[in-house]
């Protein structure tokens, strides 16, 4: 790294949030330095695993089928938070949303209408051409050609923080600690879901049971300094947004290819061979993130979502091959649950299953009867060999805790907003997005918050410049 | 009884179905091109799936930079690179007769093998005119038929050039024999169904315009956000700059059969025109195809795919030479050296059409028919 120099914005993290508020302060004219803890080729943070974000719009675009209001994303902020949210933050992000494909193309980004697989979001979401980490690809190119300074393998362990003003921060590079200092910060660094230490502080052995679906990199390093530091908490510190996902993905950055989508085509049963919730709820982009839950609740965290050959076809293909087997009998040994109970369990649910029109596009008639807990939809008889099992996992993708800010995204500290400390992304998603999740509005927030802190960073550095400006003209 | 020429589940084969696998619940990837929109088609992966795909693929680098998954990340994903060894071995799995199919793995021996065969072939095609020829030492000026007779020249090329037709025609079948699903016990032929809204149509303009490597209507990257059309249009400049010579051939050889017009031909003549503005594609397109392979992510493409290209490059580039210099030098008394020279380097070119990185061309189009066909359903 260059010598000791002071930047005008320094931007901690490198994912999307963080090259939004590390663009929109340099194409203001700032010096910024990002400081990215991962290696190059694995930067970007969780963004690498994205592939959408959600934007209202008032007519169909390009890229956007038909119109999504601003109401209408406002009512479905409201619905899936439960109103844990902010609602003056929520629509700034909402209206905000409109012009983020018109400012990311300007950046290079390139954007897609959905295709066939996700049909159901072309009308609420923005896809990026190639994912994320395409998007990150064309973030980052940008940011180089502005001359925006960024440093990879950038570990930031200590934030000097004076009476509410940033300073300056630590930072580990290469094994060497630097200080880095600038005149406004941008803390855009995520949660802390790849923190075993701290999921264990909370789940306790069972968090030894979970896969973090995204980078290793979110350790919330920075979101603890700044909450050490008096920044005001928001969202529930105990939440994380947990998916039932393959239990045979790698600890961190499975992504999207561990998902399963076959458990609401058959039953899902623990350890002992017993089922313990509807399978057939409801659609199942719609339960995913329960199911996560109510696995963490099984003993060691485990569960097998079990189906026969009449589901093959109907789900996205996985990437790990299923457990396959002739007989419910031969599944349970391969799966190493008591045969007895899976065959029992199994026979249970075949007797309860009542006729009905099997439809996976509609919440259809198939349910089963009498049963605890029953299945409500999609219900059919687990009868045609080959029997197949995938086994399901607890899939961490995000935390909820944050520091809360303002609509100008500063920092809230215990005396009062701080006058050069602004926050975007995850590490402040937890102002809009208190619990709950709907596809792509992490991104949303990132695009739009990090605008708006890379902006504001800026602008308290220039009005100050131009302030002691004046003041020396005036001396 | 139907032969599999891809029996061996070779690392490549089964590294393609691994990636495959993991594309296939991705799918992040399917806006780039066909490959991603074939392989959704699909659950699983048989060999012959894998080489279909591998011979769709363009080898630009999209799904590479855009992955979540490539190296180092545990699931390896690279699939431009994987393709590209896949390919290689699926030119040689489909090689006439089997036993050339190691061509592909040494391609700078074989050439140079066929450029002494050539050589030997037209030094002795000369000599048959040398005994008993006074005129040999003294040609007339630009009388090509004085140093090899007209119709040792057509009985020698006619060989040479239906031996590979027969090769390249044979290995074509086995091809598309090979990426057939096998549950249709005879594929339909690719070619069957002409027009320009059939299948064989639609697929001829995807390759006569590199469709694939600009399929986003930008061109794709060859390098992490680079953007460069080079690639595309020094592949346009070589393969025109063949056609074009081809056409040049073609006419005079009806000049010669039909009307009896004997060459030389004028500068100004339809022979020469097409000949000399073929030949200058084909001294640029390989060129810069050699300079963009230089400077090309090695990630990219796999070592066996990239040490075809340049002796590949090298006799196109080396054949447009000797004959662009024979045309401009054909007054000159050393007209018979160059003649035999360039002669050599034609012959060499058209023996190695069948085991070398021509048959990418044929293979491809095979695979973006199939596309087609398969779109159409």
């Amino acid at each position: 790294m260059a010598p000791p120099e002071v930047y005008e914005v320094a931007v901690l993290g490198g994912g999307n949030a963080a090259l939004c508020a590390a663009l929109a302060a340099s194409e203001r004219g700032a010096r910024v330095i990002v400081l990215e803890r991962a290696p190059r080729v694995f930067r970007g943070g969780n963004s690498r695993h994205t592939r959408n974000l959600r934007c209202m719009h008032t007519a169909p675009t390009d890229i956007l089928t038909e119109s999504y209001s601003e109401d209408e994303f406002m009512t479905d902020l409201l619905r899936v938070t439960g109103g844990a949210t902010n609602e003056t933050l929520a629509r700034i992000v909402v209206r905000a949303s409109a012009d983020a494909p018109g400012r990311m193309r300007r950046f290079g980004v390139r954007l897609q209408p959905s295709l066939r697989g996700t049909l159901h979001l072309g009308r609420t979401n923005a896809f990026f051409l190639g994912g994320g980490k395409a998007l990150m690809n064309s973030y980052y190119a940008a940011a180089e050609r502005r001359g925006v300074h960024v440093v990879y393998d950038a570990d930031v362990i200590g934030l000097q923080i004076h009476d509410g003003r940033f300073e300056s921060a630590t930072v580990r590079i290469n094994g060497r600690e630097q200080q880095v200092r600038a005149r406004s910060v941008v803390l855009a660094a995520g949660g802390f879901e790849s923190n075993l230490e701290w999921l264990k502080e909370i789940w306790g052995d069972a968090a030894d049971n979970f896969l973090i679906r995204g980078t290793p990199y979110n350790t919330g390093t920075v979101l603890k300094l700044m909450l050490d530091a008096g920044a005001e908490p928001v969202g529930d510190p105990t939440q994380c947004h947990a998916v039932a996902i393959d239990a045979r993905a790698p600890k961190f950055d499975g992504g999207i290819v561990t998902r399963l989508d076959c458990v609401s085509l058959g039953i899902v049963v623990n350890k002992h061979g017993d089922r313990f919730y509807d399978e057939g709820e409801d659609f199942w982009p719609k339960r995913y993130a329960i199911w996560g839950r109510l696995v963490a609740q099984q003993p060691d965290q485990i569960a097998y979502s079990i189906i026969d050959a009449k589901a093959v076809g109907r789900f996205m293909p996985s990437v790990f091959p299923p457990i396959a087997a002739a007989s419910i009998r031969e599944l349970a040994a391969l799966i190493h649950v008591p045969a007895g109970t899976l065959a029992a369990t199994v026979e249970r649910f075949n007797g309860a299953v009542r006729p009905g029109i099997f439809n996976h596009e509609a919440l259809d008639d198939c349910r089963t009867d009498g049963l605890v807990p029953n299945k409500t939809h999609w219900a059919q008889r687990l009868d045609t060999p080959p029997f197949w099992a995938y086994p399901l996992r607890p899939g961490i993708t995000f935390t909820y805790l944050g520091v809360k800010v303002d609509e100008r995204a500063r920092v809230a500290l215990r005396g009062g907003p701080a006058a050069n400390i602004f926050a975007a992304g995850e590490i402040m998603a937890g102002n809009i997005l208190g619990k709950g999740y709907v596809a792509g509005v992490g991104m949303t927030i990132g695009t739009v918050f990090g605008e708006i802190a890379g902006r504001e960073a800026w602008r308290g550095v220039s009005s100050d410049a131009s302030a002691s400006q004046t003041g020396h003209r005036a001396g | 009884m139907r032969a599999d020429p891809l029996p061996v589940l070779t690392d490549a084969t089964v590294k393609s179905q691994h990636e495959m696998t993991v594309c296939n619940s991705c799918r992040y990837c399917e806006a780039y091109c066909p490959v991603f929109q074939a392989m959704e088609e699909r659950l699983t992966f048989t060999s012959g799936d894998v080489a279909y795909l591998a011979n769709l693929c363009h080898n630009c680098g999209e799904c590479l930079y855009a992955c979540q998954y490539a190296p180092p990340h545990e699931f390896g994903i690279d699939v431009p690179k994987t393709f590209s060894a896949l390919r290689v071995e699926s030119y040689a799995a489909a090689a006439w007769p089997a036993f050339a199919a190691p061509a592909f793995r040494s391609p700078w021996t074989t050439t140079a093998v066929a450029l002494a065969a050539g050589a030997l072939a037209s030094a002795l095609a000369a000599r048959t005119l040398w005994v008993g020829d006074a005129r040999v030492a003294f040609p007339a000026a630009a009388d090509f038929y004085s140093v090899v007779p007209h119709d040792v020249m057509v009985t020698l090329f006619g060989i040479v050039g239906l031996f590979a037709v027969v090769a390249l025609g044979i290995g074509y079948r086995r091809f598309i024999r090979s990426i057939a699903d096998p549950n249709i016990a005879d594929p339909p032929s690719p070619l069957r169904g002409f027009g320009a809204a059939s299948p064989v149509g639609a697929a001829a303009r995807d390759a006569l315009t590199l469709k694939h490597l600009h399929a986003t209507g930008e061109d794709c990257v060859d390098a992490e956000e680079k953007r460069r059309p080079w690639r595309r249009w020094m592949h346009h400049c070589t393969f025109y700059g063949f056609l074009l010579c081809f056409a040049s051939t073609s006419v005079a050889a009806i000049y010669h059969v039909v009307f009896g017009w004997v060459a030389p031909y004028a500068y100004t003549s339809l022979p020469v025109v097409l000949g000399t503005v073929g030949g200058l594609g084909l001294l640029v397109g390989p060129a810069g195809l050699f300079l963009v392979d230089r400077r090309r992510d090695p990630a990219l493409t796999h070592s066996t795919q990239a040490s075809l290209d340049a002796p590949f490059l090298a006799m196109l580039f080396l054949t447009s030479l000797t004959g662009l210099l024979l045309l401009a030098l054909r007054e000159k008394t050393f007209m018979p050296s160059l003649l035999i020279g360039h002669l050599a380097f034609v012959l060499a070119f058209f023996v190695t059409l069948p085991y070398g990185k021509f048959v990418h061309g044929i293979y491809r189009a095979a695979a973006l028919v199939k596309f087609r066909r398969e779109s159409n359903h």
